[in-house]
């Protein structure tokens, strides 16, 4: 029951790594993923999220298998 | 409908004009073509940018990207949309994208354009890093579009 986490661009570089894999309950939020990728780390307010390539909500649940992603906002074109 | 992320330099103006070329449908079709292409200039807040490293989400990007058109095309009556993005190390000068929408007449390409872009901009995951004379930064935020 484990979620791949990645992070991009700034945050990845504050926290020192691009990614991790967490294990998960029945019942878990992309903020609760945060706090297990990140050894208990209050998200930053500005950070965007996103479960399995699409944008959600922080609250949005996670599913077993799901590829949850946080970022900082967007700088491009 | 074509979007492309490059990791090499391109040329916009030839990219539009193969385009246009391989779309056979499109000629005689078309009354406009609305562009945007933007570069990377070597000046920001200031600072000389020496050059740039443009970060992206594989997978989502394309995505979000994909989904921006599909609005878009439901919106306006377009012919076509063309999306071409650079990716990784870009220096001065270099493009950094293009968008450019066909339609019958000029209204919907105009505006379709002009939306597409402001849309890339404000939803597709990519990241720029500046390179100045003495380190880098992270760019963290747009200027106003509109």
């Amino acid at each position: 029951m484990s979620v791949t986490v990645k992070f991009f661009a700034s945050l990845k570089e504050q926290l020192g790594c691009d990614g991790a894999t967490v294990e998960i309950g029945e019942v878990a939020t992309a903020a609760d993923i945060w706090l297990q990728a990140t050894g208990g780390k209050p998200m930053p307010p500005n950070i965007l999220v996103s479960i399995n390539l699409e944008y959600c909500d922080r609250n949005c649940p996670v599913k077993p298998g799901d590829e949850v992603g946080f970022f900082p906002p967007v700088t491009g074109g | 409908m074509r979007i492309e992320l490059r990791d090499t330099p391109f040329d916009p103006w030839g990219e539009l004009a193969a385009h246009e070329q391989a779309q056979v449908g499109l000629t005689g079709q078309f009354g406009a073509c609305a562009t945007f292409v933007g570069s990377l200039r070597d000046l920001n807040l200031g600072d000389e940018v020496h050059g740039m490293t443009l970060e992206h989400y594989p997978g989502m990007t394309e995505r979000e990207l994909g989904r921006i058109c599909t609005e878009a095309a439901g919106r306006w009556e377009l012919l076509d949309q063309l999306v071409i993005h650079r990716v990784g190390a870009i220096e001065p000068g270099e493009p950094i994208v293009l968008v450019a929408a066909w339609s019958r007449h000029r209204r919907e390409a105009f505006e379709a354009c002009r939306a597409l872009m402001e849309a890339l901009k404000s939803r597709a995951p990519f990241w720029k890093k500046e390179h100045l004379a003495d380190g880098e930064r992270w760019v963290d935020g747009n200027t106003a579009g509109y």
